[in-house]
């Protein structure tokens, strides 16, 4: 710690540290006005576009027979939004719970649990565009079809590796009194975990799932090549083609057109609401458990 | 994250005492075997999921690795051609990526430092969660929305600044030929730092927080400012820390794909110049896959191979650095 020792050597202009000091912590806070000013404008910007073309029916009709005719809505694209991001949810927070449960009830410090663990962290920053086509050609090169499930499981392996330590890192914060004392009476791991250990981590996976959540259903990347594309809502994930809000924006946000331009930003906002939504949601779970374990 | 990992209280969990009932097998233990096996089995579906990535995508990519072959690192992009190389790619993520460090890492910093020894305590919890939606914004409303409201006055920037520097020898170079359309590596690099300043920053307050409260102190009872006790004490702890937040922030960085493909301005050769148009690894997949035959649709996944070399590497890279520097200090655990 000799460094410290010389930063701190007794300087004689008492003022020109004072300013420094004054100088430093203006920048410091005006890194965070920084931050917020794309964050304000970006919503602020969204929310004036997209409540222009926001209505009944924009929710609720099909999209117009070709994308450049006004009229019409992205009834398909929410439907498909929302049924992608569902199934790939049903898939990965399900595995992704037990994975973290094998992590840390069970595996612990050892190797292959470490291993794990690595391989999660390296799943975590593989890039979206990558699972893309990693569905694309494990999956739709194999069916020779597009499919809502192809889309559903790109997203799923997004999901899983964040589910998984997640998971992992709530259930290390649970006393191991705990699971002593419920052993102590005679329970097995098997109950142990379903009775003691996961009710006292819940708030925290529950969420971090939702996290998981809405990074999903914002993605684009991973749906570009696996789902295809639609004009009226597919409710059949596993035949026939889909589209998404996000896929929609992409497609449309390039195009010269006003009409389509307009139904982009519609499209933003309801995915925005969407996002923002699931992340409020995962932030007051945490905040309405956390007030009850105080209480 | 991987940086703090809170402490495992269970390295050694009490397994539950079998000798003490003598009499017939207690009901529930097969359960308990077979929940065993099911948790171990959703473990490794991470590495067979890793492992079918690496295979399908590295199979359907080999025609382009045996048709171009060390070509495939060539500055020549032209399908009409037949000619593969993906070395403007690779160039572009690179220079995308740095430009977002450069930018977000001292604001990342900024920030880290703002929540954990400046902010109040009560405001500490709000602007983590202000800062953490700008994560939740979706990559494609930021590249419609960057579209539609930053490169036309970007682009009137960016000509403006070319004009001052024009004629400075290494600098000027850089900011010659600005895009008229304000499309290219700034502009994707400006909405990149955008986007993952949250991961910098939750990061970069985890290593931050791991300052030893004495170390802090001590900076004060020698009559340090707060800057001082921050360049004295925060810094020198944290360095390690920080070197892996940078690079899992450029690991993000290059993987980002779709505000990317909007805003790069897809020209696929390697420029010097910052505020011309170019293109990314993950940002010519998104825009060429769709109507890809052939030997281009093999390179395309190719560059998805390349892709998840680049971003894996640079991953356990960043790891490796804070387990030495774990090693060395002992003192995140």
């Amino acid at each position: 710690m000799t460094a410290v020792a010389s930063h701190l050597t007794p300087l004689p202009k008492s003022r020109a540290r004072k300013v420094k000091n004054f100088v430093a912590t203006a920048v410091i806070g005006l890194a965070f006005v920084v931050a917020l000013v794309p964050l304000v404008f970006l919503v602020v910007y969204v929310v004036q576009q997209g409540s222009k073309v926001i209505s009944w029916e924009f929710l609720t009709e099909d999209l117009p027979f070709v994308d450049r005719l006004p009229g019409g809505g992205m009834n398909p694209a929410v439907v498909g939004t929302l049924l992608i991001t569902g199934a790939a949810s049903l898939m990965a927070i399900p595995l992704g719970v037990l994975g973290g449960i094998y992590l840390n009830e069970y595996g612990g410090r050892s190797p292959l649990a470490r291993f794990i663990r690595f391989l999660s962290e390296v799943m975590t920053g593989v890039p979206s565009i990558v699972m893309g086509l990693f569905i694309y050609t494990l999956v739709v090169l194999n069916t020779k079809e597009k499919t809502g499930f192809a889309g559903a499981l790109a997203l799923a392996c997004l999901m899983l590796p964040i589910v998984i330590r997640t998971t992992d890192q709530m259930l290390a914060l649970v006393p191991s009194e705990l699971r002593e004392g419920s052993f102590a009476l005679g329970s097995r791991k098997v109950r142990t975990i379903r009775t003691v250990v996961l009710p006292s981590a819940a708030a925290g996976i529950v969420s971090g799932a939702l996290l998981a959540v809405a990074r999903a259903a914002g993605e684009t990347a991973p749906l570009l090549f696996t789902i295809g594309i639609v004009r009226e809502a597919n409710t059949d994930l596993f035949a026939g083609q889909n589209t998404a809000l996000s896929v929609q924006i992409f497609t449309n946000a390039t195009s010269p057109f006003s009409v389509q331009q307009d139904r982009a930003w519609g499209a933003a906002l309801t995915l925005i609401v969407i996002v923002f939504v699931t992340t409020i949601a995962a932030r007051l779970v945490t905040a309405f458990f956390a007030r009850r374990q105080t209480a | 994250m991987a940086v703090t990992a809170p402490p495992r209280p269970n390295d050694s969990p009490a397994p539950p005492s079998r000798g003490l009932g003598t009499g017939p097998r207690p009901p529930g233990i097969l359960t308990d075997h077979i929940f065993r096996w099911v948790a171990l089995a959703s473990g490794l579906l991470v590495l067979a999921i890793l492992a079918l990535i690496a295979y399908t995508t590295i199979d359907n990519a080999w025609p382009w690795f045996r048709h171009e072959g060390l070509g495939i690192f060539a500055d020549n992009w032209d399908p009409a051609k037949g000619e593969f190389g993906a070395g403007a790619m690779i160039y572009g993520t690179f220079l995308v990526g740095v430009i977002a460090l450069v930018i977000s890492v001292p604001v990342s910093i900024g920030i880290a430092l703002f929540v954990n020894e400046i902010a109040h305590e009560n405001l500490r919890k709000p602007i983590i969660y202000v800062v953490d939606l700008l994560a939740a914004i979706p990559s494609v409303v930021y590249g419609l929305w960057a579209l539609a409201v930053l490169t036309k006055p970007l682009a009137d920037i960016y000509q403006s600044i070319s004009d001052a520097t024009s004629g400075i020898p290494i600098i000027g170079d850089l900011t010659a030929n600005p895009s008229k359309s304000g499309l290219g590596y700034m502009t994707a690099g400006i909405i990149v730092a955008i986007m993952i300043t949250p991961i910098i920053t939750s990061l970069t307050r985890e290593v931050f927080a791991t300052t030893p409260p004495s170390l802090k102190e001590a900076a004060y009872g020698m009559g340090a400012t707060r800057w001082e006790m921050i360049r004295g004490s925060v810094f020198p702890h944290s360095r390690g820390g920080l070197v892996s937040a940078v690079m899992i922030g450029l690991g993000r960085a290059i993987g980002e794909t779709i505000a990317v493909a909007l805003l790069i301005g897809s020209s696929q050769h390697i420029s010097e110049n910052i505020f011309g148009p170019g293109d990314t690894l993950a940002a010519i997949i998104a825009n060429q896959f769709g109507e890809a035959v052939g030997i281009q649709r093999a390179a395309l996944i190719g560059m998805g191979v390349v892709l998840l070399v680049l971003t894996v590497g640079v991953g356990i890279l960043a790891r490796g650095i804070v387990s030495r520097y774990d090693r060395r200090s002992g003192a995140v655990a």
